[in-house]
């Protein structure tokens, strides 16, 4: 037995090496379909706080589409979540990406409503600097509420920036890229609704 | 005789062989995670749960593996029960687990977990392996908690903030605040504020250390110098 140490130690790590595979494939399969669970409660609880579950009647998770464009919606392939009701479009919410957060992407969800006007914004994930830009929080402070409802025509496309900008959103005190760049990314979400949001809702809904 | 010795076990644990405050072991976690006192409350047990079966596998399996293969079998072993508990923690604690996140598979890496492996359980009888992984962990949960206590107090004026992430809604009931007008001290909740912060625990335990020597001492000499006087009127 010992005249192959190599063939011994090296049967030892194999059979541990399965053990440990069994060990996270049997932990995998009693807790896979809770996970799955858990990860969609989650996401309609962000979604639902944005588009009011008794304004839809559609299954709006798996009612999505991927689109391309980079250039408004901050990624190569953009999630838009599509809310009817009764067959009519109620609202479509964009997991918009910041690129130019100031450190970092900053993941959005927006919200935006058949007429045109904002349903509402989240922070879903973002790396801003603690006390700072992670004003940004609905957790934090209401300043991400200040979209609620608003369009492109209130304000006028000028008046879409914070303050400092000549525009109407408030920046934080030390941080004004952050919001800067998220008031930014909605708008150009909102353009990309206004030219494309018609043939979102036109592919085969529920 | 045997009780004794696990009292030592738990004494080494929490606090005369602290993996945080005396081994300096797992850095990384305790700095990073330790805004909050539920986040540390929470990296610190999942910590506590995988040392513990790490430690006690170990202990079991010592005399099968050859000490060629030692280290790779112990980090399988740790890394099995961290995507084991880090499932779990998706399954149970969903939320805890958002505000974790990359810290609970990155338990495979904190040196206390393989160091106790290697310098303890690999040496030692279940019954031990198993006391000391106890008790290391719940040292290291300790000071993660009033590490992260500390940081959440001074830094955003709260303590147990989402608690009910962790035991549910009964749990909302400890959230403390030290009312809307205290903004906080940012420099708390940042990196640094966390290294600040380690460094004064770990002050604080010297200081008492050094304070406890001091007492015994003197209780020394109170005891022996009677002696040779009591001696020389005998």
């Amino acid at each position: 037995m010992n005249k192959h140490p190599i063939a011994l130690a090296g049967t030892i790590l194999f059979l541990f090496a399965v053990a440990g595979v069994g060990l996270v494939a049997l932990v995998h399969h009693q807790t896979v379909d809770r996970i799955v669970a858990n990860e969609r409660e989650a996401l309609l609880r962000e979604l639902t706080a944005l588009v009011p579950a008794d304004t839809i009647d559609n299954d709006i998770i798996s009612d999505a589409l991927t689109v391309s464009a980079p250039e408004r919606l901050g990624s190569k392939e953009t999630l838009v979540y599509l809310g009817r009701k009764e067959g009519k479009a109620v609202a479509a919410v964009f997991t918009t990406v910041v690129p130019n957060g100031y450190s970092g992407p900053i993941k959005l969800l927006v919200a935006v409503l058949a007429d045109g006007t904002l349903g509402g914004v989240r922070v879903v994930s973002h790396k801003e600097t603690p006390g700072l830009g992670d004003k940004v929080e609905e957790r934090k402070s209401d300043w991400i509420h200040s979209f609620d409802g608003k369009s492109l025509e209130n304000p006028l496309l000028a008046k879409w920036g914070v303050k400092k900008d000549g525009g109407i959103f408030d920046q934080f005190t030390g941080a004004t890229i952050t919001p800067r760049s998220i008031v930014n990314a909605v708008k150009n979400t909102l353009l990309y609704f206004r030219d494309q949001g018609a043939s979102l809702f036109h592919s085969p809904g529920a | 005789m045997a009780t004794s010795s696990y009292g030592r076990l738990i004494k080494e644990g929490l606090w005369s062989n602290n993996q945080a405050l005396v081994a300096l072991l797992g850095l990384c976690p305790l700095l990073a995670v330790t805004n909050t006192a539920v986040n540390g409350l929470g990296l610190g047990l999942a910590t506590l749960v995988v040392l513990t079966l790490s430690n006690a596998t170990i202990s079991i399996i010592r005399n099968w593996v050859r000490p060629e293969v030692r280290l790779p079998v112990f980090v399988l072993i740790i890394a099995s029960f961290v995507t084991a508990v880090e499932l779990s923690m998706m399954a149970w604690f969903y939320e805890l687990y958002r505000i974790l996140g990359i810290f609970i598979p990155l338990i495979v890496t904190n040196c206390t977990i393989i160091g106790r492996a290697e310098a303890f359980a690999s040496k030692n009888p279940l019954g031990r392996s198993l006391v000391d992984g106890l008790a290391m962990g719940l040292g290291f949960t300790l000071v993660l908690t009033a590490l992260g206590a500390m940081r959440e107090i001074i830094g955003l004026g709260t303590l147990f903030s989402q608690a009910d992430l962790m035991f549910g809604e009964v749990a909302a009931g400890l959230y403390m605040s030290l009312g809307e007008d205290f903004k906080g001290m940012l420099l708390a909740i940042l990196p640094p504020g966390a290294f600040i912060g380690l460094g004064f625990m770990i002050a604080l335990k010297n200081l008492i250390d050094k304070q406890l020597s001091r007492a015994r001492k003197a209780v020394a000499v109170a005891t022996t110098h009677p002696a040779p006087a009591a001696g020389g009127t005998a």
